[in-house]
C-alpha cells in the first residue's frame, strides 16, 4: 500500500505540475457548465429534480470521456516516455502500480466532480431539491468514474501508445454504453442480461434520479474490480517475460 | 557479485543472447562492449529483472534473478539507455520518489538524496525541473536515481553515449568516483568511451562473449599481428628496404598515408610473421640512420581491435535488437 500511495502521489503531482491537468479539468468544467446552462437552466420550465437530472446526465458523459482520456497516460504514457522501466525494475508489485495509478486517476476525477458542486447548488436559488438526491447523484458519478477509469487503465496496460490506449478504452466503454440499445432490440432473457451490463442508461439512471440501489453499486464496483484485476495480470505478463 | 551461466534469450525463434557465461567480482567495473544488436541491452535488462531469460541462470549477490526477482531489484541500480525521467518533476522530487520506490523510508530518502546529488554534482540544479536540464545533466540524474538507494550492483546501459567530449570526461570521473562503492557493469559500443573507466572489458558478439580482458590485453592481441610506424627516411634507402633486408620476422610492409607532415616522412603498416619483432625493428631502423617518429597503434586502430573481436552482428541479432527497441520505447 505504501508503494501504491507513493505512485499515486507522484501521478497527482504530475497533473498539478504540468498544464495538462489544469487544461483537462478546465475543458471538462466548461463543457459541464454549458450543458447545465443550456439544457438545464434555460431550456424551459423543468422541475428542480429534472434540472438536477440533466446536470448529472452531463456530468456522467463528461466523466466517461475524461476517464478514458486520463487513463491513456497512466500506463501507456509511462511506456511511451520510457519511464515504465523504472517501475518494472523497482521492488514494486504490479498490483501496487495499478492501485497507485487508479487512486491518482480517481482522485483527479473526484476533484473535478467536486468542482461542479456549485451547479446543483444553483438550483436552490429558484427551486428545491433534496441534499440526499445530490449526494446520491455524486456517488453515482464517482462510481461511474471508478468503473470507466478501470476500463481505461486496462486499455492503457494493453497498449504501447497513448493513442491506441484511448482508442481501446473508447471501444470498450462504447460497448458498455451502447449495449443498452442492443438490449432494446432483443428478447428476454438476453435483454435482461444486456440491460444489466449497460454502464449508463440502466445503472446510472437510478443515481441521477436520487435512487440508491445496492445492485447498481455492486455493478460499478464489480466492473472496476474486474478490469483492475485484468490490468494487474496484463502488467505481470508484460513485465516479466 | 554476478554469476551468469549459459544464459540464453530468444525473441520468438530469434536468438538475442547466448549461450553467455561470465562472472564479475565484487567491486569490479566491467565494460560490456559490442556492436548494436550484439545483445548488450538484453543481457543488462535480464540482470535488472526487466526481462525473463529463456534459459540459463543469472545469480546476483547470491540470489537467482528468476526465483527471487524482488530481492534482486532492491540490490540493483539500473540506468537504461534512455534515462527514465519525469520531465515535470524537480531533480530532488524525482530522486526522493525513486529512492522510496526502491524501498527507502521518507527519512532515509531525505538523507540519501543529497548524497546522491553530491556524488553526481547535481546539487546546484536540485530544485530545477528535469525538463530544463541539458542532456549531460539528465544523464547524471539517471545515474543518481540508480545509486540513490546505495545498491550493491550498478547496471548502466550506454551511460556515455550522446554526451559531448567535456561531458564524457566528467562522466568518466563520475564513474571512477563510484568505484569501490558499487560493483558496476556498463555497456557501450565504442571502446574508447569505456576503456579508461573499466577494470575489465567483455566483448560481446552475437550474444556471446567473444573476448575478455583489460584494454591492454585486448590491444596486445592485435599488436602481435601488426604495428604502424612513422619514420623519416633517407633519400638513398627506405625503411621498407631496411626491414626487408634485415628482418625475418616481417611478413609484409604496407605504405599508408603519412600521419604527419614533413620531408621524407612515411607511415608504414608492418605485418609480423609470428612473433612480435618491434624491438628488432626499431634497432634495425635506428642502425640504418632512419628516425622513428612514432610506433604503435593509433586510437582508430584500437577501435579496430574491438571491431575485429566484435565483428559484424548477425542478421538474427539485429532483428532481435529491433524487437528490443520496439519493446523499450526510448
Amino acid at each position: 500500500m505504501r508503494n501504491a500511495l507513493l505512485i499515486a502521489r507522484r501521478e497527482i503531482g504530475s497533473y498539478l505540475g504540468s498544464p495538462v491537468g489544469y487544461v483537462v479539468a478546465a475543458v471538462a468544467l466548461l463543457i459541464q457548465g454549458l450543458w447545465f446552462t443550456f439544457l438545464g437552466l434555460t431550456k424551459g420550465a423543468l422541475l428542480s429534480a429534472q434540472v438536477l437530472g440533466v446536470f448529472f446526465e452531463g456530468a456522467s458523459g463528461t466523466t466517461i470521456i475524461l476517464a478514458a482520456l486520463l487513463s491513456m497516460r497512466l500506463l501507456a504514457g509511462e511506456r511511451e516516455n520510457g519511464t515504465m522501466v523504472l517501475l518494472n525494475t523497482a521492488p514494486v508489485r504490479e498490483s501496487e502500480v495499478v492501485a497507485g495509478k487508479f487512486l491518482a486517476g480517481l482522485s483527479f476525477l473526484t476533484a473535478v466532480a467536486a468542482l461542479t458542486v456549485y451547479m446543483p447548488l444553483l438550483i436552490f436559488v429558484n427551486g428545491k431539491v433534496s441534499i440526499g438526491h445530490i449526494l446520491v447523484g455524486y456517488l453515482g458519478i464517482v462510481l461511474l468514474a471508478a468503473a470507466s477509469l478501470a476500463v481505461g487503465l486496462f486499455a492503457s496496460a494493453l497498449a504501447s501508445s497513448q493513442v491506441v490506449a484511448v482508442l481501446i478504452a473508447g471501444a470498450l466503454l462504447g460497448v458498455l454504453f451502447l449495449v443498452f440499445f442492443v438490449a432494446q432490440a432483443t428478447e428476454p432473457p438476453i435483454n435482461t442480461f444486456l440491460f444489466g451490463l449497460s454502464i449508463f442508461h440502466v445503472r446510472q439512471r437510478g443515481f441521477m434520479t436520487g435512487v440508491l440501489k445496492l445492485e447498481n453499486v455492486v455493478y460499478y464496483v464489480g466492473v472496476a474490480y474486474f478490469f483492475l484485476f485484468a490490468t494487474t495480470k496484463t502488467l505481470e505478463a508484460r513485465r516479466w517475460r | 557479485m554476478i554469476e551468469i551461466n549459459e544464459l540464453c534469450k530468444f525473441y520468438g525463434d530469434r536468438k538475442a543472447v547466448g549461450p553467455l557465461s561470465c562472472s564479475i567480482a565484487d567491486g569490479e567495473i566491467v565494460g560490456l562492449l559490442g556492436l548494436n544488436g550484439a545483445g548488450k541491452t538484453t543481457t543488462l535488462r535480464i540482470l535488472a529483472c526487466d526481462l525473463l531469460p529463456t534459459s540459463g541462470t543469472v545469480i546476483v549477490d547470491g540470489i537467482d534473478v528468476v526465483e527471487r526477482p524482488h530481492e534482486v531489484r532492491a540490490r540493483i541500480g539500473y540506468l537504461p539507455d534512455t534515462p527514465p525521467l519525469y520531465p515535470e518533476m524537480t531533480v530532488r522530487g524525482y530522486l526522493l520518489f525513486t529512492a522510496q520506490l526502491r524501498g527507502l523510508s521518507r527519512s532515509q530518502a531525505e538523507k540519501q538524496v543529497p548524497e546522491a546529488m553530491a556524488s553526481t554534482q547535481l546539487t546546484e540544479v536540485a530544485d530545477d525541473q528535469i525538463a530544463s536540464l541539458s542532456h549531460g545533466f539528465k544523464q547524471r540524474v539517471g545515474i543518481a536515481q540508480a545509486i540513490v538507494h546505495r545498491p550493491r550492483l550498478l547496471v548502466l546501459d550506454e551511460p556515455i553515449t550522446g554526451l559531448d567530449p567535456v561531458q564524457i570526461v566528467e562522466m568518466r570521473a563520475l564513474l571512477l568516483g563510484l568505484k569501490g562503492k558499487h560493483t558496476i557493469l556498463l555497456s557501450s559500443h565504442i571502446l574508447s568511451e569505456i576503456s579508461e573507466t573499466c577494470d575489465r572489458i567483455l566483448v560481446i558478439k552475437n550474444g556471446e562473449i567473444a573476448a575478455s580482458g583489460t584494454e591492454a590485453e585486448l590491444t596486445a592481441k592485435l599488436m602481435r599481428g601488426h604495428v604502424e610506424i612513422t619514420v623519416r627516411e633517407h633519400a638513398d634507402r627506405g625503411a621498407a628496404q631496411v626491414m626487408a633486408a634485415t628482418l625475418h620476422g616481417v611478413r609484409e610492409v604496407e605504405v599508408l598515408p603519412p600521419t604527419e607532415a614533413g620531408e621524407g616522412v612515411t607511415t608504414l603498416r608492418v605485418f609480423f610473421t609470428e612473433r612480435d619483432v618491434r624491438e628488432e625493428l626499431c634497432k634495425a631502423l635506428v642502425g640504418a640512420g632512419i628516425g622513428i617518429l612514432q610506433i604503435g597503434l593509433r586510437e582508430r586502430e584500437l577501435e579496430s581491435v574491438f571491431l575485429n573481436l566484435a565483428g559484424p552482428a548477425k542478421a538474427t541479432s539485429e532483428a532481435a535488437d529491433e524487437i528490443e527497441e520496439e519493446e523499450e520505447p526510448a
